[in-house]
C-alpha cells in the first residue's frame, strides 16, 4: 500500500487499484464488523415492522362497529411523545460524542437524559393504552385495535428494551471504563435508539396523523 | 486522517466524525431539520387550507424526508466509499420494506374490491 503518490480513489476501489478491501489486508477489525452486523439486525427489525404496518393498513377500517381512529387518538399526546423521542435521539448522539472523548461525566449525564426522555415517552404510551383499554377499546375489541396494539406495542417493547440497555451501558461504562468492547456496545445502542426514532416517525405519521385527518 | 488510512476503508453505521465541533453541528442540524419536518407534518394534518385528498400523500412524503434526515445526520449514512456496505444493506432493507408494505396493501385492497360486497359489509366480515 503506497499512499500519497497514487491517483485519487475512484468509485468502490481504493487508490484506483483493484483492492476490494479483503485481499492482503485481511478481514475488517471487530470495531467495524460488530456494528455492521448490528446494522443488519436493525434493518431486519425494520422489515418486521413493515409487516406490522402492512397488516395495520389492511385492517384499519375493520372496526366491527367499535371506536375508530379519529375517536381514539389525541394529537397533543402524540406531539409530546414525538418530541420526547426526537430529543432523546439527539441527546444519545451527544452522549456518543462525549464517550468518544472518554468523558465520564458528560457521557453518563447525556445517557441519563436519553433514558429519562425515553421513560417519558413510554409512560405517555402506557397511559394512552390504559385509557383506551378502560374505555373498552382493548386489543380484543376489533381487528383494527388488534393491529394497532401489535404495531405500537411492538415499538413500545423495543423502547423498553432500549431503556434497559441504556441502564446496563451506564453501569458498564462506570465499572469498566471506555474499553473498545464497551465502546462497540455503546455504538450498537446508539444505532438501535436512532432506529427506534425512525420507526416512530412512520408510526406517528401513518397511525396517528393520517388516522385523525378531518 | 485520509481515506488512504486502511482503518478508514469501512466505517460502522453511527460512527462519529473527526472533530467535536463538526460532530455536534451535524447532530444540531439533524435535530433542527427533524423538528421542522415534524412541525410541518402536524401543521399539514391540522390546517384546512390544503387540498384534502392530497394531505395523506404529503404526510407520507414528509415522513420519508424525515427518515432520510435521521439516517444522514444521526446514523451518518453517507455516499462516501467508506460507507458502501452500510448503504447497500440499507438499500436491500428498503427494497424489502416497500415490497412487503405496497404488495400487501395493493393485494388486500384488490381482494376486498373483488369480493363484490359493500365496504360496510366487508368491515363486518374482517372483524375477527
Amino acid at each position: 500500500m503506497t499512499a500519497g503518490t497514487e491517483a485519487p480513489a475512484i468509485g468502490l476501489t481504493h487508490q484506483g487499484s483493484e483492492d476490494t478491501g479483503l485481499g492482503h489486508r485481511g478481514p475488517e477489525s471487530k470495531s467495524i464488523v460488530v456494528p455492521y452486523g448490528f446494522w443488519l439486525f436493525v434493518l431486519s427489525d425494520m422489515v418486521l415492522f413493515s409487516a406490522l404496518f402492512a397488516s395495520y393498513a389492511t385492517l384499519v377500517h375493520a372496526t366491527d362497529g367499535g371506536p375508530t381512529t379519529s375517536q381514539l387518538f389525541h394529537r397533543l399526546l402524540v406531539a409530546v411523545e414525538t418530541m420526547a423521542l426526537l430529543v432523546s435521539s439527539f441527546v444519545c448522539g451527544l452522549a456518543m460524542i462525549a464517550a468518544k472523548r472518554a468523558n465520564m461525566l458528560w457521557t453518563q449525564g447525556w445517557l441519563l437524559v436519553t433514558g429519562f426522555l425515553g421513560l417519558i415517552f413510554i409512560s405517555i404510551e402506557l397511559y394512552e393504552f390504559a385509557t383506551m383499554i378502560a374505555e373498552g377499546a382493548g386489543p380484543q375489541r376489533s381487528a383494527f385495535l388488534s393491529a394497532f396494539f401489535t404495531l405500537v406495542g411492538c415499538h413500545g417493547a423495543h423502547v423498553t428494551c432500549g431503556l434497559l440497555w441504556i441502564g446496563t451501558m451506564m453501569a458498564q461504562i462506570w465499572t469498566k471504563g471506555f474499553q473498545p468492547h464497551i465502546m462497540r456496545r455503546l455504538l450498537c445502542l446508539s444505532v438501535f435508539w436512532h432506529a427506534l426514532d425512525i420507526i416512530w416517525v412512520a408510526i406517528f405519521t401513518i397511525v396517528y396523523l393520517i388516522g385523525t385527518l378531518p | 486522517m485520509t481515506e488512504h488510512d486502511p482503518e478508514l476503508l469501512n466505517v460502522p453505521p453511527g460512527a462519529p466524525h473527526d472533530s467535536m465541533l463538526s460532530e455536534t453541528i451535524s447532530y444540531v442540524i439533524g435535530l433542527a431539520l427533524a423538528l421542522i419536518l415534524t412541525g410541518v407534518s402536524f401543521w399539514v394534518a391540522s390546517t384546512g387550507v390544503l387540498w384534502g385528498p392530497g394531505v395523506a400523500t404529503g404526510l407520507v412524503v414528509l415522513a420519508i424526508a424525515q427518515m432520510g434526515v435521521h439516517l444522514v445526520f444521526f446514523l451518518h449514512i453517507t455516499s462516501g466509499p467508506d460507507n458502501t456496505n452500510n448503504v447497500l444493506a440499507l438499500a436491500f432493507g428498503v427494497l424489502i420494506v416497500f415490497l412487503v408494505m405496497i404488495g400487501t396493501i395493493w393485494i388486500m385492497a384488490h381482494m376486498n374490491a373483488n369480493m363484490g360486497i359493500s365496504p360496510e359489509l366487508m368491515n363486518l366480515q374482517m372483524q375477527h
